[in-house]
């Protein structure tokens, strides 16, 4: 590598097929012509776009009118005077708080279920991941939206139990819930991403420890726990990011109702920015929105040391 | 005895799970050819089954049919797959194959957005895009995805990155050894070994731009334009309580495109995730 830099680096020595594509462009010149889409990207897509949320939210912006700076109005009004944005806060955290750990949980014992080779077990993997392939989207809601309706078969199917049923989306109770539900539903993805991971755990860690006299709940524990944590926490940082976006279901079931119970950040922000066109004050609520994520993030990542587990001596001498 | 217990209790566990997870997409399937009376019943099956709901509903917007809109999403669904896999090998060859100044910091950086909610962006992009009057075109999905930076473009670039880290590079010396250029190692050599890794990616760019709601809520308007999730909420929208049959006929339609790329790919699909996403 650092031999052919050097050799193409000087003019004076053409390399044997001068005509052919970068041959004469050393790695550095190449590298950025091959990460050019992305940076280009980056810098107008990315960055430049943050800079002018972080201006807009010191602004009162509306698409139509010309922009005037306000300072910090609009982040004093949401956190001193903004009810609806207090009601999102809580909605979004525990819609955050019940949806991941249990979604997370599902996940990891039905991959641990899954990870035995059983008889027709392509057929279970496919059953059950087949919620989480038709995703997040409008199609599903409706029909979320019909199976917990007053007339909605859950209630038809808790009578049978003599559990008398009730609206579950028109009422403000159980509203978030049957949307937390949903979520739980589609813990495919995650369990994938388990699977995979079992799958990489050395056998003969179970084999020595069952010489030791460990049994299951043991192994769990002290083998499966510490060897899938890595994973664990790469799942529940990006379930926690995706969870506080949480939006489509909010927006096409409940419409943020009964009583703004089922009313998220996403929907409040979306409410502000493209219902009422208020757009400097909602990306004020879009960075409240990414300090909240950040610190959430941090305090994760802040805690791993305690029970992420790294491999990092026994690398390479897995298998012996 | 115990061992064929054991697991005869894993059968029933897994066969009754299964069931609790496919239940409401079965009883979607008979709902759609229902009536609506019959939708109270957790019964799967219709007393007579309605194909008219799947005649009426697809032409139950006036003046379109759901053709239009499937014409559309697939359109769009093209030129996003192509710009998708344009920009992200490119990009993923630069980073996990080649040298340059500041590398590490852009490679920070491209980490960073990962994790960056979308709707930070949200804003300032439509703002941005409404004054390049961008707004009721295709474009605002497919130039970022054309830059590697749409929704999950950043994503797909990471999940390339480690697997062509994962490509020995002692092919890109003998390749260069041979008079080949960076380009040719990058389309002779290491584009053939990822394959399954580009199986995967465009897998996932077909599913989440299929599931983009909110993104076509915000950036289409006219009902031309319209993609398949946007016909749905207007038939939900304008006739609600009155046809749940026909709109639950062509939700349960509109998941059918993601089924079968699922389906036929799932082999690459799992693969892939197994090979790439969590070997960092």
């Amino acid at each position: 590598m650092k031999r052919s830099t050097a050799v193409t680096a000087n003019p004076a020595v053409k390399l044997k097929k001068p005509n052919s594509f970068l041959s004469r462009w050393n790695a550095p010149i190449a590298g950025y012509l091959f990460i050019s889409p992305w940076l280009i990207g980056f810098l107008g897509l990315t960055a430049y776009p943050l800079l002018l949320s972080l201006y807009y939210s010191f602004t009162d912006y509306t698409l139509m009118e010309p922009i005037s700076w306000v300072g910090t109005r609009n982040y004093e009004q949401i956190l001193t005077a903004d009810p609806k944005f207090l009601q999102s806060v809580k909605v979004t955290f525990m819609y955050v708080i019940a949806s991941v750990p249990l979604k997370l949980a599902a996940a990891l014992l039905v991959a641990i279920l899954l990870n035995k080779a059983v008889k027709g077990i392509s057929l279970y993997r496919t059953a059950i991941y087949f919620p989480s392939l038709i995703g997040g989207s409008i199609a599903v809601s409706l029909l979320w939206r019909n199976l917990f309706g007053v007339d909605g078969i859950f209630n038809k199917i808790i009578a049978v139990f003599g559990i008398e049923g009730k609206g579950w989306i028109t009422n403000p109770d159980t509203a978030l819930g049957t949307l937390v539900l949903l979520t739980v539903w589609q813990f495919g993805s995650s369990m994938v991403i388990f699977l995979a991971g079992l799958k990489q755990i050395p056998s003969d860690l179970y084999e020595a420890s069952s010489v030791d006299g460990a049994n299951r709940f043991i192994q769990f524990f002290k083998i499966t726990l510490p060897m899938l944590s890595p994973i664990l926490y790469f799942n529940l940082i990006m379930g926690v990011i995706n969870a506080f976006q949480m939006f489509t279901s909010a927006f096409v079931i409940t419409n943020g109702g009964p009583m703004n119970s089922t009313y998220v950040y996403a929907l409040y922000l979306y409410e502000r920015a493209f219902s009422r066109y208020q757009l400097g004050y909602s990306s004020s609520l879009a960075w409240i929105m990414l300090i909240m994520i950040v610190l959430a993030t941090v305090i994760i990542a802040g805690t791993s040391k305690y029970w992420v587990f790294y491999e990092t001596d026994t690398g390479g001498k897995k298998r012996k | 005895m115990t061992k064929q217990w054991k697991l005869a209790i894993r059968h029933i566990f897994l066969l009754g799970f299964s069931f609790l997870m496919v239940y409401p997409v079965l009883w979607w399937i008979g709902a759609s050819l229902k009536q609506n009376h019959e939708l109270s019943s957790p019964n799967i099956f219709p007393a007579v089954p309605q194909w008219s709901n799947f005649v009426k509903g697809w032409n139950s917007v006036p003046g379109h049919s759901f053709t239009d809109f499937y014409l559309n999403t697939f359109g769009l669904e093209i030129a996003v797959l192509i710009a998708t896999l344009i920009s992200s090998t490119l990009v993923a060859f630069g980073f996990g194959r080649l040298d340059f100044p500041l590398k590490n910091f852009w490679f920070a950086l491209l980490m960073l957005t990962l994790m960056m909610p979308g709707q930070v962006l949200i804003i300032p992009q439509y703002a941005l895009f409404h004054q390049l009057g961008w707004v009721n075109t295709y474009l605002p999905f497919i130039v970022p995805h054309l830059l590697a930076s749409g929704a999950g473009g950043t994503f797909f670039v990471f999940l390339l990155i480690q697997f062509v880290r994962g490509i020995p590079k002692e092919l890109d010396e003998s390749a260069k050894i041979d008079g080949c250029s960076w380009f040719g190692i990058f389309w002779r050599v290491v584009m053939p070994l990822t394959k399954p890794a580009i199986v995967t990616v465009m897998i996932f760019c077909f599913l989440w731009n299929w599931d983009d709601f909110l993104g076509h809520l915000l950036y289409i308007n006219s009902v031309d334009k319209y993609t398949v999730g946007l016909g749905l909420r207007m038939i939900n929208d304008s006739q609600s309580a009155q046809e749940w049959g026909q709109l639950l006929a062509m939700s349960l339609l509109s998941i059918v495109p993601a089924t079968l790329v699922f389906m036929f790919l799932q082999k690459y699909f799992v693969d892939g995730i197994a090979t790439t996403g969590i070997k960092g």
